[in-house]
């Protein structure tokens, strides 16, 4: 099952051209830009690890095409995001967020009914994936 | 890599077709680069040296800006630099108009110049050189990154010296991202050349070795009053031939570093000016008072009594 979230995620997606371009208007509107991956689907996973350090002060999309290309060369196998965190005064928050990478497989989720009181069912997702140890979800 | 200009001509027809000729002048008015070599010309005095290289640079650029076009050319020029020349001689001012010169011909994508020295790249405990060498490295992409006085970079008398790290990484970036960004070396002339001797990488990646020669006294005269002008100044006849003295004098003594030191002379000057102006104060200043640099006002230097006035700033 393919995963969707943050921007673009009903498009096919994006190539490297598309997300240099993207990035480039995160800069051009002076956002810091941030490289973040996980190997937890999970929507509610909200806060995944930091790729480096926020990259602030760049004029040139140049560079953050190099450190996700060096996070690809690690974290190849995980999800991968971009996002744009806009620091100006009264939106302090992130702005844009997409997924550049993507396990070849997602296993997608299995849905859990809980009978509870009264015939209540209760609903939760679990993950597939995430049934394997933090690290070795992906590998096939 | 994207250029703007560059699909203005020779897309007429069909479709992706290479052009097969160019019109040369509308391709040189289109990247409006002889604005920026008159201004050049027009703001730095002398530095005729440089000024041709300069020329040269651009026509080598524009041509291989065509030939690209006419896909005649399919590698990046080496455009790494290297400026050598005395404390004062308009290297860093240089710089700045070659960026500019770079993102008119489409050779850097923004412009801009990140100026740095050993310390913005040289990490003060192991493993911090490698991700600061790169910060800076990725604030500079799509521009010029212009590093002051490079040859602190090596240190041959400590072989632990984080530096060389520093080095490495530049090199493998200078030759990898030729596209993303321009470096360009500055520093003394001699001690540039022991550098490149010791780091033989250095040398061959850098295309154009630029020497900034010493000003003379005339141009040195020239540059003091171009400061005024934009300053709203000017000279009294007398003041100018007391500053001419100035000048042969301050070229004899000690710590001389050519447009810095005549810019720190008018700064000294126009403190003079003003405290003379304020010492009778029930009268009414008229603008042309206010502009005039009196010969008094040159003459009270110290450099006239023999000891050379204290520029604490100097290296």
């Amino acid at each position: 099952m393919r995963i969707t979230q943050g921007c673009f995620s009903f498009l096919p997606d994006l190539t490297d051209e598309q997300i240099k371009s993207q990035v480039q208007y995160c800069l051009d509107n002076g956002w810091a830009v941030n490289i973040e991956f996980t190997d937890d689907p999970h929507p509610r996973n909200t806060y995944w690890e930091m790729w480096g350090l926020p990259m602030f002060d760049l004029r040139d999309a140049a560079g953050i095409m190099k450190e996700l290309g060096d996070c690809r060369r690690v974290y190849g196998d995980r999800y991968i995001r971009i996002s744009g965190f806009d620091s100006s005064h009264g939106w302090e928050s992130v702005r844009i967020s997409f997924i550049v990478n993507r396990p070849k497989e997602e296993p997608g989720f299995r849905l859990d009914r809980q009978e509870a009181v009264g015939r209540n069912i209760r609903y939760t997702t679990r993950a597939y994936a995430a049934d394997r140890p933090e690290g070795e979800r992906y590998q096939s | 890599m994207a250029h703007p200009n560059l699909q203005a001509v020779g897309r007429e027809g069909s479709g992706e077709s290479v052009p097969s000729s160019i019109d040369l002048r509308q391709e040189f008015d289109a990247v409006e680069i002889a604005p920026i070599l008159a201004q050049l010309d027009r703001e730095l005095i002398g530095l005729l040296p440089v000024k041709s290289r300069i020329r040269e640079i651009a026509s080598l650029l524009l041509v291989e800006r065509i030939r690209r076009k006419m896909s005649l050319a399919n590698t990046y020029p080496t455009l790494h630099m290297s400026f050598t020349g005395n404390p004062g001689t308009g290297k860093t001012t240089v710089a700045m108009r070659m960026a500019g010169i770079l993102h008119r011909l489409g050779f850097v994508r923004r412009g801009h110049v990140i100026s740095v020295t050993r310390d913005d790249l040289v990490g003060q405990y192991i493993g911090h050189t490698a991700p600061k060498t790169k910060e800076i490295l990725k604030k500079a992409m799509g521009g010029v990154l212009f590093i002051d006085e490079a040859y602190y970079l090596y240190r041959p008398e400590n072989e632990r010296d984080y530096g060389q790290e520093a080095i490495e990484i530049l090199l493998q970036v200078m030759e990898a991202q030729r596209e993303d960004l321009v470096v360009v070396l500055a520093g003394y002339r001699d001690r540039m050349e022991r550098f490149f001797q010791s780091n033989p990488g250095f040398r061959s990646r850098i295309a154009h070795h630029i020497d900034f020669p010493d000003y003379s006294e005339a141009e040195l005269l020239a540059i003091a009053e171009l400061m005024l002008v934009e300053q709203n100044y000017r000279f009294s006849p007398e003041a100018r031939d007391a500053f001419t003295r100035y000048i042969a004098l301050r070229k004899t003594q000690p710590l001389f570093s050519n447009a810095r030191s005549i810019r720190n002379a008018l700064d000294r000057i126009r403190l003079r000016q003003a405290n003379r102006i304020v010492a009778h104060l029930d009268r009414v200043l008229t603008s042309d008072e206010l502009m005039a640099i009196e010969a008094n006002d040159v003459l009270a230097s110290r450099v006239f009594s023999g000891g050379f006035d204290k520029e604490r700033t100097e290296p």
